[in-house]
């Protein structure tokens, strides 16, 4: 198979996740959002990876993953602070800070 | 009999391999020593918050880090003149690297102190005591009160530092990702620990983590395609490839732009500024302050050294994208702040038309430019430090007086320190004998030598537009009637004192003799950076 077509793939759920993280109201959808292109960026690395015939992509594709797994840790403590106070994770309920 | 079928010569050759010795790569431990001190520090901290008693980690915790970034900035100084690339090509040390170092350490020094600061608040400090306490309910007024403090904030802040310390030193841009996450997490948390007006704190912490993760999705997209670019991420590599035209260029220039939006975001340029007015304005003031100059040092290093080493012979490409950018940050920065109320949030447009001004110099492409934004950064840093420490005294019953009403006649009842900040604004402003003047002149003048006037017109345009509001608040302080119930400014805060103190009298200092520091960035820019 073409490995052309995955990285359509991964530029497709690339944009679904940007996307997403400019329309979605939940904080925990925006950040599965921000999730989602971090996996599409992966499946790019894998795919070229596999196209230049190196290693690279994959390691590289494993960092990702841990700081991933990092950045829930810190998003979700994040988000749950914000709920437990709001009784709500929308973020256009989080509206104090503007202009 | 003929040759093995291929399926075993492969399979001998994988047997060689696991069986055969693997080099390790030489680590040079001297060489990276600010950055193994910085983590070694941000390690201790957290078995001593793990383990001693809550006395003891209020003892211990700021002296520690004060002292250890006090050391890594030894190391710095005694690495000077090094240039190579360390640890198989993954961290590189040359003169501009060791120069942001030292900026960044000495920041992080400051920053230090105004944050251990306990005596401004009754109960001490501006670093919440209990961050997952709910505000609003019982324990919140008790946490509030209470003389503890999440003494987690030295070790975040440390491990930030040694993320900031390998931003500007990476030499892949695997490191680089790394390293943007290690500075970007904790300051995350830091954003969401401020004593007082929780909810704004939080609600800083969600949104500087949500678009800070949306960016570094952009920035590993980047990464990818450059990836696929050049088969490697190292930024050697990368220029080399695209010295030659034979690869696909659609993914360099995706790459490039992806990246760059990623770098973009974390100095505060627009349109990726959103963040910056809401996380400093919500952000404790001392945490605020270490984002504004030690942040902005890291992420100003990591761009110039993406785009001199990586990308350094497509100049022709992005110079036209960074001025656009430039221009748009300048007035951004510089209309908006014109209509800002609170003092914290105007700071912090000011933040977003200085982030302008600094990429001038990266427009001017030449060696000029980059001795005058490594000085500009170093100027910058200090003067901020010292205006937001300056903004923390400044109080009334329920935290900081940060409602620029508030200020009004400030200077009639605390005439030195409204003499200090009315410096440190005309600093930001640019007037002569103060280093915003002459780090503005070091970065325009290399803009005009580098063929970028026009660039300059509008940023001489912004800079007038800019002075408008500091000066506006120096009208405020001295020339109106101080209001009734007014703030009033905390005395005796040393270690804030010590803060503000080195801070205005370097600015003062860089403006009145800067020949010394631009030398040395003279030299830093000369020497450039390793590849």
């Amino acid at each position: 198979m073409n490995p052309a077509n995955y990285l359509i793939l991964s530029a497709l759920l690339f944009t679904i996740g940007a996307v997403g993280v400019l329309l979605r109201r939940n904080a925990i959808v925006v950040f599965m959002c921000v999730e989602l292109m971090l996996n599409a960026a992966n499946l790019t690395l894998v795919t070229f990876s596999r196209i230049n015939g190196t290693l690279d992509g994959q390691i590289i594709a494993f960092f990702v993953m841990v700081v991933a797994a990092a950045e829930v840790v810190i998003g979700l403590a994040v988000i749950l602070t914000i709920f437990r106070t709001r009784r709500s994770a929308s973020v256009d309920d989080v509206n104090l800070l503007k202009y | 009999m003929s040759a093995p079928p291929t399926a075993v010569l492969a399979q001998d050759a994988l047997a060689q391999s696991i069986q055969g010795t693997i080099d390790v790569p030489p680590i040079q431990y001297a060489a990276l020593s600010p950055i193994i001190i910085v983590f070694g520090v941000a390690l201790a901290a957290v078995l001593i918050d793990a383990f001693a008693s809550a006395r003891t980690r209020r003892l211990l915790q700021p002296p520690l880090a004060a002292v250890g970034f006090a050391v890594a900035f030894v190391a710095v100084v005694l690495l000077h003149g090094r240039r190579q690339i360390l640890a198989a090509g993954a961290v590189a040390i040359d003169s501009p690297t060791l120069f942001l170092e030292g900026a960044i350490l000495l920041f992080a020094f400051l920053a230090v102190l105004l944050v251990a600061e306990r005596r401004l608040d009754s109960s001490g400090g501006a670093i919440v005591a209990s961050a997952a306490v709910t505000p609003g309910s019982p324990g919140a007024t008790a946490a509030r009160t209470s003389a503890a403090v999440q003494t987690e904030v030295y070790a975040l802040m440390a491990f930030s530092v040694a993320g900031m310390l390998l931003f500007v030193s990476a030499n892949t841009l695997l490191v680089m990702f790394v390293a943007l996450e290690i500075l970007s997490l904790p300051l995350y948390l830091l954003a969401g620990l401020a004593r007082r007006r929780r909810l704004l704190s939080q609600e800083a912490a969600m949104k500087y983590f949500l678009l800070g993760a949306f960016s570094s999705a952009f920035f590993i997209y980047g990464l990818a395609f450059l990836y696929g670019y050049a088969g490697s991420v190292d930024l050697g590599r990368i220029a080399d490839a695209a010295g030659t035209a034979t690869a696909n260029d659609t993914y360099l220039y995706l790459g490039m732009a992806l990246l760059g939006i990623g770098l973009f975001f974390k100095i505060g340029a627009v349109p990726f500024h959103s963040w910056t007015p809401d996380v400093y304005q919500g952000s404790p003031t001392p945490i605020t302050a270490f984002m504004a100059a030690g942040t902005k040092v890291a992420a100003f290093g990591a761009l110039l050294r993406v785009f001199y080493v990586a990308f350094g012979g497509l100049r022709w490409d992005w110079r036209p994208t960074v001025w656009t950018i430039a221009i748009m940050t300048m007035v951004v920065g510089a209309v908006l702040a014109l209509t800002q109320r609170d003092i914290k949030r105007m700071l912090a447009y000011s933040a977003i038309a200085h982030a302008g001004f600094l990429l001038t110099g990266l427009a001017a492409a030449n060696s000029d430019g980059l001795r005058g934004s490594l000085f500009y950064l170093v100027a910058y840093g200090f003067t901020t430090i010292a205006a937001f420490g300056l903004i923390t005294m400044v109080r009334t019953a329920d935290g900081e007086a940060s409602d620029l009403s508030q200020w009004q006649g400030l200077g009639r009842r605390s005439p030195v320190l409204a003499g200090i900040f009315a410096f440190l604004l005309l600093a930001l402003a640019g007037i002569p004998l103060t280093s915003g003047f002459t780090g503005k002149f070091a970065v325009f003048q290399a803009a005009v030598a580098g063929n970028a006037t026009p660039l300059v017109v509008v940023a001489l345009v912004t800079s007038a537009i800019a002075a408008f509001f500091y000066v506006r608040v120096i009208v405020l302080m001295f020339f109106q009637e101080p209001v009734m119930d007014g703030p009033i400014v905390v005395t005796r805060p040393t270690l804030t004192y010590a803060a503000v103190g080195i801070g205005a009298i370097m600015t003062l200092l860089l403006g009145v003799a800067p020949q010394p520091l631009l030398d040395l960035a003279g030299t830093a820019a000369t020497s450039g950076f390793v590849r």
